[in-house]
């Protein structure tokens, strides 16, 4: 059976065509001076910004870091030589109201195109309308379903590994210097079923075993009853709990086992992101292990592009805003918001972007980038960018807690995040 | 007469919604389409709540159940889209079923928590299959799967008629169902149960079959709104999808017939523009409820009706 369109006659577009074309004829005096304004415009970008719900402590993170970015490239010259504007609007942290902030963006703002999206959930629920508005969609989310291809050719993640990456290129480190027998603890949706997968294929590729999976269930509350489901013979315990239940979490793993013998423990900062390491109740993370996306705490070794975002966003070198202490930043993901500008802006100036008509261009463009060099563009580093997956691979830091601090142990090398493609977007229509 | 003047409003407002697709600006004109399907979804609601007089905080179930009948079907299956609508209907209608047998032997306070219990259950079975539903993050249905008959529900024009030709049956059919003896029924149920036994009804039948009435018009609007947008997710059958078709309800009027549409319509454009002026929305949303509560607690339609619409269905 083929299937075709079958569109309404008269369509609206064409009623509304046929408006637009009488009062472009009322205005014929008036069209080369518009077109000569349009040229000089602002660009406009709309950010899909997690501002209230579950990822309001992101979200408020995420707004400074696009401004900052914002300021700096507006100083270097904008993009084109074009100013450029960002628009920010709620979605949320909800997919429903996600999918029409992209309407509302696109069709109402006339933003060129959308960036920003952090959660998995709204990039789900949004993707399919970016899709169908033709309007280029760059996520800052880190889940696998860019690179896994249930999304679409608008769809691109160009400011952040995802996690399938982030895990395995970890796992050699930790099977190599914790341990072989891994406990996991994660959460029992989409999220946590993604570390599980990855994780343990990961970890068995190393030689290593996952002996024990334990999932909590999102509404609780409580976690002391999970803990005596650890077996007695695990080398390393892996968390990766988000959601306002961690600290809780964190501490009464803490009380489990006391000042007693326990297991090396590996987390993801997913878990303590926008909180404080050295929280009472948090003493027991001294000695563990945490991945971190981007160092919070500034390593003796960082950049000067490491310093000039940390002044540019206002961050002071332990993480926490310059104006307040206690404001802690979710510094291990709000570098993608600042590096997906900053691909933007190539590929624009690629494409040569004018108008709205030339995003399909803008995606082409970003699908024919293969890396980013490290430097105030890109301060947490180099990255390599796969087209056909429309997904970025970046270097990965593994951390200790030693003394209250997030120090670096490990950096991954960039290969160690490499897996065969499982999508080819390039092949799929527009 | 009067059930002419009701008809003549109910297809004026269809003629107006049928010009707004002509007329309104791209970002209303998909706006509108969400909120038909969504309309649908609180029309059933209101037959259960406003109707009948069954308050519940469960019906994300009923609607999570078509939403996921339908997007299982396509994804998993590679069912066509009117398999899948049927399916989300049905799988509504079976599940309000199934929920009302067990819920049904209680009553008010009570029916209330265990209809918030089932449908929690619900959102965490949805957790739980994670590997068929993929969970929070939910399941994007191809586009290639998302055509009707021929018709390709991902595009603009298209949805917005499909959404259309759905809200108008749901409405014609729920302005027949109101006028009907059935309807009365209800009606004599939500005011007085022991009456109504005592002139000979059934109050677990009736209630029962509006029950599964509202639960297939919920098991529409998930199927449609899945398959339309392209998206299932448990944040769709998550508590909040309980509560919005009550809020809808009450804003609109409770116990009539355009008063979930007109609900669903003010509370989405009362979220959209308090969104663009505060970050406290939802505040903005909660404060317009409790004035409404306080000095229009019928709702805007339910006031109108009582302050000399008496006609008004």
């Amino acid at each position: 059976m083929t299937n075709k369109l079958i569109t309404p006659n008269p369509s609206r577009r064409a009623v509304l065509g046929g408006m637009a074309a009488g009062g472009a004829l009322l205005a014929t005096g008036l069209a080369p001076r518009f077109a000569q304004a349009q040229s000089s415009a602002p660009i406009k970008l709309g950010f899909q910004l997690h501002r209230t719900g579950i990822g309001a402590s992101y979200g408020r993170w995420y707004e400074r870091t696009a401004t900052a970015a914002l300021n700096v490239l507006n100083e270097a010259g904008g993009i084109n030589g074009r100013p450029v504007e960002i628009v920010f609007e709620d979605d949320g942290t909800d997919p429903k109201r996600g999918a029409e902030v992209v309407e509302k963006l696109t069709s109402q703002a006339g933003c060129d195109l959308i960036f920003g999206t952090l959660f998995s959930h709204v990039v789900m629920g949004s993707a399919p309308r970016a899709g169908e508005l033709k309007v280029p969609y760059l996520v800052c989310s880190e889940g696998h379903h860019v690179a896994s291809g249930v999304l679409n050719r608008w769809t691109l993640q160009p400011g952040i590994t995802d996690v399938k990456s982030q895990v395995q290129s970890m796992a050699p480190w930790v099977t190599t210097n914790l341990g072989k027998k891994v406990t996991m603890v994660f959460p029992d949706y989409a999220f946590g079923h993604d570390h599980r997968d990855f994780f343990t294929a990961a970890v068995a590729a190393q030689g290593g075993e996952v002996i024990k999976h334990i999932a909590i269930p999102p509404t609780e509350t409580s976690f002391t009853r999970y803990f005596p489901q650890i077996p007695s013979d695990t080398e390393v315990l892996y968390h990766v709990m988000v959601g306002p239940a961690v600290l809780t979490f964190v501490k009464e793993l803490g009380e489990f086992y006391g000042t007693g013998a326990r297991p090396e423990i590996f987390g993801f900062i997913d878990s303590l992101e926008a909180v404080n390491i050295a929280s009472p109740g948090l003493e027991f993370l001294e000695g563990t292990h945490f991945w971190e996306g981007h160092p919070r705490y500034k390593q003796a070794d960082a950049s000067e592009a490491e310093g000039f975002y940390r002044a540019a966003i206002g961050v002071d070198d332990t993480g926490a805003s310059v104006s307040d202490p206690a404001d802690v930043a979710t510094y291990a993901h709000m570098f993608s918001a600042w590096e997906t500008l900053f691909t933007v802006k190539v590929a624009m100036e690629a494409a040569g972007y004018q108008s709205t008509a030339d995003r399909q261009k803008v995606v082409e463009a970003m699908e024919a980038m293969t890396d980013f060099a490290e430097g105030n563009d890109h301060p947490q580093g180099p990255k390599v960018f796969n087209g056909k997956t429309h997904q970025a691979f970046g270097l990965q830091s593994i951390s200790k807690v030693e003394g209250g601090k997030l120090m670096r142990v490990h950096q991954t090398a960039m290969e160690d995040g490499f897996y065969p493609d499982e999508v080819d977007y390039t092949s799929m229509s527009f | 007469m009067k059930a002419d003047r009701a008809l003549v409003l109910h297809l004026g407002v269809l003629a107006v919604l049928l010009a707004l697709h002509f007329t309104a600006p791209a970002y209303h004109h998909t706006n509108i389409a969400r909120i038909m399907v969504l309309a649908i979804y609180a029309m059933g609601y209101n037959i259960a709540f406003g109707y009948t007089g069954l308050l519940s905080l469960g019906h994300a179930l009923l609607f999570g159940a078509g939403l996921y009948g339908a997007g299982l079907l396509v994804y998993h299956a590679d069912a066509s889209a009117p398999v899948a609508i049927i399916a989300g209907l049905l799988a509504g209608g079976a599940m309000a079923l199934a929920v009302g047998l067990l819920a049904l032997r209680t009553a008010g306070v009570a029916f209330m928590i265990v209809t918030l219990m089932f449908a929690q259950a619900g959102y965490l079975t949805v957790l739980y299959f994670g590997s068929y539903t993929r969970g929070d993050e939910g399941i994007v249905i191809p586009r290639a799967a998302r055509m009707l008959w021929g018709l390709d529900l991902s595009d603009d024009n298209t949805r917005y008629l499909i959404a259309l030709a759905l809200f108008a049956t749901a409405l014609l059919a729920n302005l027949a169902l109101a006028q009907s003896r059935f309807g009365r029924i209800m009606v004599a149920m939500r005011e007085n149960e022991e009456r109504s036994r005592m002139l000979g009804f059934n109050p677990f039948t009736v209630k029962l079959t509006a029950l599964i009435v509202s639960g297939l018009y919920s098991g529409l609007s998930g199927a449609a709104y899945g398959l339309m947008f392209g998206y299932v997710g448990a944040s769709l059958a998550s508590v909040q999808y309980s509560i919005l078709p009550l809020l809808y309800v009450l804003l609109g009027g409770a116990g009539t017939v355009l008063g979930p549409f007109l609900g669903a319509l003010l509370m989405f454009y009362l979220i959209d523009y308090a969104s663009a002026v505060t970050d406290a929305h939802q505040f903005v949303t909660g404060a317009a409820l409790v004035l409404l509560i306080l000095f229009a607690p019928k709702g805007i339609l339910g006031t109108l009706r009582a302050r000399g619409l008496k006609w008004l269905p």
